[in-house]
């Protein structure tokens, strides 16, 4: 096991700098999960870790050494790849322990490793299976098994369960939670699903354009969003936001009556956007914010999505599964003030 | 369905699905004409040479396929000629090692031009490729200098170095290696092989096709080569088959029968090699999107 650190990590492709000084340190054990839009640079970040891709300038340490100039083998990693990467005209054995051929380890330990490995992912009846005679779970569990044959002090995970349909993949998700719960090893995860990097980090990194916007657990980002990004990309469905104005320690919106905002940093009277998530605005409750018409609703079983058009704005809100109102109904929307978040409008940061 | 109730089998009969019958246009009959056609056209000068072989003299100029007199004395000739064996081992000693020579020279270049990026790479790759186009012949005098002036002349070597390495082996494999995807080749760095390990044990394997069909193109093609050895060799002990075989010509007269058996006798492991692989053939050529 060992921690990783990034520092001041950039990363050009011709001119184009597609990562913007990424500082991040991983702890030793630590689930980390990098996570944002296609193009934020998350797996080139966890390329540059693995050594397959240099850094423009910038480090990386494993561990107490900087890297930087080693290659892939020689930084005790190992990496799970989205197309699964194993070799389909290898056994399942073979592929699994594709990583000892290089050990200094006897015939008979490699093969004791490979049956570990074999039993922790309860895979021993397919190891003499080629890949084409398994499933998307159990080629994606050869691929990660064939990582922790190494006993690597870091696993790289590169979106590895994006091949897999919904339910395999909720499946997948715990499977890989147990197993770094069992082995402890520090893990790096990529992955453009929030679901994934809520259910699964210990702490979550947030990035955008090349650039780090927010590295938290997956309470802090969601509840402390750091600013409109972060916000909007955690959570499903995503924050509502309204355009409001903050005065006098009030936050005004159309239409509203006006409520309290404890915000500290704010002097003067000043345009702000105001975020709360639908899962914080309730149907009917005892403070209503908003009235608005109910335009769609979608049934979810436990609770129901419903959109409501408040000013010409529509917003999501929930309510119950049971007893959900009509579309064309006019509902009051409620939430505490401590569930509303304040943006910047120009900066879109979060007003503290 | 009512409590009690069993389903039935359903009897063979109603299982046979009755095809209707395929309406069949004049276009249809058309195109079948012909490729009869063709067939016969590339198969006829086949059977010839396997009918003549069983003539004597004085019947081949007869085209009737079927000899009035059927000998196997000229397979007898051909066969006691010591020559024969000299020439057919000279063929395989050289297809078999520029075959070999191919299939992993090709492949490494193709592998390299592939999945490396390095300066000048699309360079090379055109100049490979620009050599596509300038045809045999006009390299047989350049060939010729080399040759003369290495001291290849009269040698295996001499015979063999043209076709070593190969563009269109190089392209072939080049355009394979494609349909192999980088995360293989970058779990098996992670996993601790160097470049030319992975080469050897990730991606070869995964374009076996791929080299079926180069080494069958490479092995036919220089089984039947002809000009080149002609005129890099002298030396009757080191001709090709091709090359021996027209020594069956004499001044006055051209023992056209010997040289029909001998070349039915050639065509023997050219048969066996394209029977084996042939799938290989199709494959290729359909993956590498080239006419055959």
């Amino acid at each position: 096991m060992a921690s990783v650190a990034l520092q001041n990590l950039v990363k050009f492709y011709g001119k184009t700098q597609v990562l913007h000084g990424i500082d991040l340190t991983v702890a030793d054990g630590e689930f980390i999960v990098l996570v944002g839009p296609s193009g934020c640079g998350k797996s080139t970040s966890l390329r540059i870790i693995s050594g397959l891709e240099g850094a423009t300038s910038g480090d990386v340490m494993i561990g107490e050494r900087v890297v930087n100039n080693l290659e892939p083998k020689e930084r005790d990693i190992a990496m799970v790849f989205q197309n699964y990467a194993i070799y389909p005209h290898m056994s399942v054995r073979r592929n699994i322990g594709f990583g000892l051929r290089t050990a200094k380890m006897s015939k008979a330990d490699k093969t004791a490793r490979v049956d570990e490995v074999a039993r922790i992912l309860s895979m021993t009846e397919l190891l003499d299976r080629k890949p084409d005679q398994l499933s998307g779970g159990q080629r994606q569990r050869v691929a990660i098994g064939r990582a922790m044959v190494r006993d690597p002090a870091v696993f790289l995970f590169d979106e590895p369960l994006s091949n897999l349909d919904a339910q395999l993949r909720t499946q997948m998700r715990l499977e890989i939670k147990k197993l770094h719960q069992r082995v402890g090893n520090t893990i790096i995860f990529v992955t453009h699903d929030q679901v994934e990097a809520m259910t699964m980090a210990d702490r979550i990194v947030i990035m955008k354009e090349g650039r780090i916007q927010q590295v938290g657990t997956p309470q802090e980002v969601f509840h402390l969003p750091a600013n409109l990004f972060v916000a909007r990309f955690i959570g499903a469905p995503e924050m509502n936001i309204l355009k409001g104005h903050w005065r006098d320690g009030l936050v005004f919106l159309d239409g509203v009556a006006p409520f309290k905002s404890d915000v500290s940093s704010l002097l003067k009277s000043q345009p702000v956007l105001v975020g709360v998530r639908p899962d914080h605005l309730t149907v009917g409750g005892e403070s209503p914010l908003f009235a608005g018409t109910v335009n769609v609703l979608e049934p979810l079983g436990s609770e129901t999505l419903v959109y409501v058009t408040v000013n010409g704005t529509e917003v999501i809100a929930k309510a119950s599964g049971r007893a959900p109102p009509a579309v064309g109904d006019v509902v009051s929307l409620s939430a505490s003030a401590e569930d509303m978040h304040l943006f910047d409008e120009t900066s879109g940061q979060r007003i503290t | 369905m009512a409590a009690g109730q069993s389903i039935k089998p359903v009897s063979d009969a109603l299982l046979e699905v009755k095809r209707p019958p395929v309406p069949r246009s004049y276009g249809q009959y058309i195109r079948w004409l012909l490729l009869f056609s063709g067939g016969v056209l590339m198969v006829m000068p086949i059977a010839y040479m396997l009918s003549a072989s069983f003539k004597y003299p004085f019947e081949l100029y007869n085209l009737n396929l079927i000899p009035e007199e059927p000998t196997i004395e000229n397979y007898t000739y051909v066969l006691e000629d010591g020559r024969f064996y000299q020439w057919f081992i000279n063929s395989m000693v050289i297809a078999v090692i520029t075959t070999i020579s191919n299939v992993l020279f090709d492949s490494l270049v193709g592998y390299t031009l592939c999945k490396f990026r390095f300066p000048g790479r699309m360079f090379v790759f055109i100049a490979i490729l620009s050599t596509l186009m300038i045809p045999t012949e006009m390299l047989i005098i350049p060939w010729y200098l080399m040759s003369k002036s290495f001291g290849w002349l009269d040698s295996y070597w001499g015979i063999m170095f043209p076709g070593l390495m190969t563009a269109f082996g190089t392209f072939l494999m080049k355009q394979f290696f494609e349909t192999v995807p980088d995360d293989f080749i970058e779990a098996a760095r992670i996993d601790g092989l160097n470049e030319l390990q992975i080469w050897w044990t990730v991606a070869m394997p995964l374009v076996k096709p791929a080299l079926a069909a180069l080494a069958i193109f490479v092995f036919l093609g220089n089984w039947t080569a002809f000009i080149w050895p002609l005129i890099v060799t002298n030396d009757q002990s080191l001709y090709t088959l091709p090359i021996g075989l027209t020594t069956f010509s004499v001044e006055q007269q051209v023992e056209w029968e010997l040289i029909m058996t001998g070349a039915a006798l050639a065509t023997i492991p050219t048969l066996i090699v394209f029977l084996i692989f042939q799938r290989y053939i199709i494959r290729g050529v359909v993956m590498a999107g080239l006419k055959g």
